[in-house]
C-alpha cells in the first residue's frame, strides 16, 4: 500500500532534454501544494537529471520506481505555490 | 492556456529559469509591446521579443528599407530593399515565431495618432532616431500612463532609461527638459554609428520589456545607463524625478502633445542616426 495518493501523472518519454524537465515542471505548476505527481520517464539521461532538477526547485522526491521495462515512475510531492 | 509540446520545446530555456517559469512565459505570450522605429534599435528588439514569444508586437515606421540601413538594421535583408520597413520586420518576426501576432503601422508617429496607437500595448520601446519623436513618445506615455523604454545611440555610444507611471521615477523630460537646438547634436548620418551599438542597446531595451511583462528583476527606472563601446564601459547615472517637470511634475505646463520641428538634416525618418 502506497502512503500517498497520486493527483496527476505526466509522461515525459516522448520528449528529450531539456523538455523532459520542462514538461514535468509545467505539470507541477498546475498542481496545488502537497499534491502528488507521478512522472513517467525513460532510463538514462532523464533518470539522471530530472529528479535532481525537480529537487533543486524545492519539491520533495518520494520514490523512484523501476518499472523493469526501461522506464521509471518518479513520485514527487509539490512544495510551494 | 496549455502549452503544446512544440511550445514547451521552443520556450524550454525560458521555462527552466526560476524567474520566468511557466507563469512568466504565459505572461509573455499574453503580453504586448509596441516598437516605434523599425531601424537600428527596433531591429534587435523586435527579433528577440518575437523569439521570446511576446504575443502581440506592434511596429511603427514610415520608411522603406535603404541600402545604408543594412549595416545595423539586422531585421531587414538585402532582398528587402525599398520595401516598407514594417513589412520587412513583420516577415522576419513571423518567420521566427508563428505564436506572435504582428501589427504594423506604416506611418509617422505624430501628436494626432500616437495616443490611439499606444493605447493597445502593455509596454512601448522608443527606437526612434530624432528628438521630436523622443519627446513626443515620452509625453504621450506620461499622459496615457504607459511604461516605456527610451534609448539612443550615436557613434560608439548608447544610452537607455525606463519610465513607469505612478512609480515616482523620472521621465525623459525630467532629465532632458527640451529638444536640443537644431544641429547641436549631429545625426548618425553625419556622425556615424557602429552597427553593433544598435544591437547592444536594442537588446537591452528588449530585456526591459521582458522584465516588465514577467515581473522578473529590476527595471532601469531612475537610472540612465550609458555605454561607451570604445572603452567597453557601462555607467549607471542615478537621476531623480523632477517635481517641476513640464509634463510629469506636480503642475504640468504641457497638457497637449507637441510636434517639434524636425532638424533639417535628419529627415523625419527612423534610420538616419539610429
Amino acid at each position: 500500500m502506497a502512503d500517498y495518493q497520486i493527483t496527476d501523472r505526466v509522461d515525459i518519454t516522448d520528449v528529450v532534454c531539456p523538455v523532459t524537465f520542462v514538461k514535468a515542471k509545467v505539470a507541477l505548476e498546475e498542481l496545488d501544494e502537497g499534491d502528488i505527481l507521478s512522472v513517467h520517464m525513460n532510463d538514462g539521461e532523464p533518470v539522471q537529471n530530472v529528479p535532481r532538477s525537480i529537487k533543486e526547485e524545492g519539491h520533495q522526491i518520494l520514490k523512484l520506481e523501476d518499472n523493469g521495462d526501461g522506464t521509471y515512475d518518479l513520485i514527487v510531492r509539490k512544495v510551494g505555490e | 492556456m496549455a502549452f503544446t509540446n512544440e511550445q514547451l520545446e521552443r520556450y524550454s530555456r525560458h521555462i527552466i529559469l526560476n524567474e520566468i517559469g511557466v507563469k512568466g512565459q504565459k505572461k509573455l505570450l499574453n503580453g504586448s509591446v509596441l516598437i516605434i522605429g523599425a531601424g537600428g534599435l527596433g531591429s534587435p528588439a523586435a527579433l528577440y521579443l518575437a523569439a521570446a514569444g511576446v504575443g502581440h508586437i506592434g511596429i511603427a515606421d514610415a520608411d522603406v528599407v535603404d541600402l545604408s540601413n543594412l549595416q545595423r538594421q539586422v531585421i531587414h535583408g538585402t532582398a528587402d530593399l525599398n520595401k516598407p520597413k514594417v513589412e520587412s520586420a513583420r516577415e522576419s518576426m513571423e518567420a521566427i515565431n508563428p505564436d506572435v501576432k504582428v501589427t504594423t503601422y506604416h506611418d509617422f508617429i505624430a501628436s494626432d495618432n500616437i495616443m490611439d496607437i499606444i493605447k493597445d500595448y502593455d509596454f512601448i520601446l522608443d527606437g526612434t532616431d530624432n528628438f521630436p519623436a523622443k519627446f513626443l513618445i515620452n509625453d504621450a506615455c506620461v499622459m496615457a500612463k504607459k511604461p516605456f523604454c527610451h534609448a539612443g545611440i550615436l557613434r560608439f555610444g548608447g544610452q537607455l532609461m525606463t519610465y513607469v507611471p505612478d512609480a515616482n521615477v523620472p521621465c525623459y523630460r525630467c532629465v532632458f527638459k527640451n529638444p536640443p537646438p537644431k544641429d547641436a547634436v549631429p545625426t548618425c548620418k553625419q556622425a556615424g554609428v557602429i552597427g553593433a551599438m544598435a544591437g547592444i542597446i536594442g537588446c537591452l531595451q528588449a530585456m526591459e520589456a521582458i522584465k516588465y511583462l514577467t515581473g522578473a528583476g529590476e527595471l532601469l527606472t531612475g537610472t540612465l545607463l550609458t555605454y561607451d563601446g570604445l572603452k567597453n564601459e557601462f555607467r549607471r547615472v542615478k537621476l531623480p524625478k523632477d517635481d517641476h517637470c513640464a509634463v510629469c511634475g506636480e503642475e504640468p505646463t504641457i497638457t497637449e502633445l507637441i510636434d517639434y520641428e524636425q532638424a533639417e538634416c535628419s529627415g523625419i525618418s527612423s534610420d538616419d542616426y539610429k
